[in-house]
């Protein structure tokens, strides 16, 4: 069975450019393009992985994911949860890992990096 | 043409030539139009025109930093954090627990990272043995790590990578507890520089400086670059270097069947070689 994978992005192209990478690798991909959407598909489904943008209108991805950590996933598998940002500075990268994210990828990035982080955590 | 570049074919004949006395490797057909491509850095800093002006300049000149550059230039330095990782995983698990009892009396463990290039692969198992911790409390523990290019040595021991390279394999755990975020990159810490050694060594002809011989030797997407003979010999050097119950570990496409009897598959851990004389006395339990 395909894996899963939702891209919260608020940039289109980025989320195509992952959708495409994604795909290739034969993830089922499904987007969101700030973190209350995410946040609604989270309380619905449960992908197997989540690739988080920082910054994003309405709810940034550090909100989504104190929100996240509060969802009930029963005898699921938590989805693990990659950064995928622009804030590269690691200040941001110490924050996120205490906030609960199981890796983080800085843009710009190739889909070798991203294969390689999905495979850290366990998806790919 | 031979490099399907502009040089004549006696030039791309002298740098292959050039690149096999220094480092035994050759180039086959399929890398030979990487030269031109290669050797454009190392025209630009020396004011050098084309190949054929490298060529006569090296023949020529006898300049020792031209010839380093050049063959650099030629190998494919190529390398990540924790490259198959399930590699990794099996040694911290089995491997390194099965030297530990090899080891237990002389509490001593040499690992050699032969090709070590720019460094990665040796990091990742000095990070990876100091989070062992306790497990090597007491133990004389060595990372040696060797290559041919004078660059890439230099470039391990100031352990600085570009935000690209970081990110290859290198968990985000690992990278901010044992890398500081600079201008320039990410710079290993102290801490972890202080347990890796990196020396310029010929693996053909240079004997590694090691205190031991190697418990656990890491020669991975090298050998592939040497032709047959050479690549025999190779196998008689790793096992010359290589203790008497030892790991060999090789590049994921790479195989000993066919190339050399003085290693045969690892009946303990799958992927590794152990050396073939070894084979009837196993007086450890792994």
């Amino acid at each position: 069975m395909s894996k899963s994978c939702l891209v919260v992005d608020d940039s289109k192209v980025i989320r195509k450019v992952a959708r495409h990478i994604l795909e290739s690798m034969a993830f089922a991909v499904d987007e969101a393009a700030d973190g209350q959407e995410a946040l609604r598909f989270c309380r619905a489904n449960r992908p197997d992985v989540i690739l988080l943008d920082w910054n994003m209108p309405v709810m940034s991805g550090m909100e989504f994911l104190g929100a996240f950590n509060d969802l009930d996933f029963g005898h699921d598998e938590r989805p693990r949860v990659v950064f995928c940002t622009t804030e590269n500075s690691i200040d941001h990268i110490r924050a996120a890992i205490e906030a609960g994210a199981d890796e983080y990828v800085m843009k710009p990035f190739d889909r070798e990096t991203l294969e390689g982080k999905l495979q850290l955590v366990g998806v790919a | 043409m031979m490099g399907g570049g502009t040089a004549s074919e006696s030039a791309y004949r002298v740098l292959m030539s050039v690149l096999e006395s220094r480092t035994g490797q050759t180039l086959s057909p399929n890398r030979i139009w990487r030269i031109e491509m290669s050797l454009k850095p190392v025209l630009q800093r020396h004011g050098i025109a084309d190949l054929d002006a490298l060529v006569a300049a090296l023949v020529t000149a006898n300049g020792r930093q031209l010839l380093d550059d050049t063959v650099d230039a030629m190998l494919n330095n190529e390398t990540f954090f924790y490259r198959e990782h399930s590699v990794f995983d099996d040694i911290a698990e089995k491997a390194l627990e099965y030297l530990r009892v090899v080891n237990a009396r002389q509490r001593q463990l040499t690992i050699w990272h032969c090709g070590v290039s720019t460094g990665q692969e040796a990091y990742s198992m000095a990070m990876l043995l100091a989070e062992q911790g306790e497990r090597w409390a007491g133990w004389r523990v060595d990372v040696i790590g060797t290559d041919v290019s004078h660059h890439a040595i230099s470039r391990a021991r100031v352990g600085l990578y570009s935000q690209f390279e970081i990110q290859r394999g290198l968990p985000v755990q690992r990278m901010v507890r044992w890398f500081d975020q600079t201008e320039a990159g990410w710079l290993a810490k102290a801490d972890l520089r202080r347990r890796v050694d990196f020396s310029v060594q010929n693996m053909l002809i240079d004997r590694p400086p090691l205190a031991a011989p190697a418990d656990l030797i890491f020669c991975r997407n090298l050998l592939l670059y040497f032709a047959m003979p050479m690549r025999q010999k190779a196998f008689a050097r790793l096992r010359a270097i290589a203790a008497p119950q030892s790991f060999l570990v090789l590049g994921a496409g790479e195989t000993v069947l066919g190339q050399t009897d003085q290693f045969v598959a690892s009946p303990r851990l799958r992927g590794l070689y152990e050396p073939a004389d070894q084979q009837v006395r196993r007086p450890v339990a792994a």
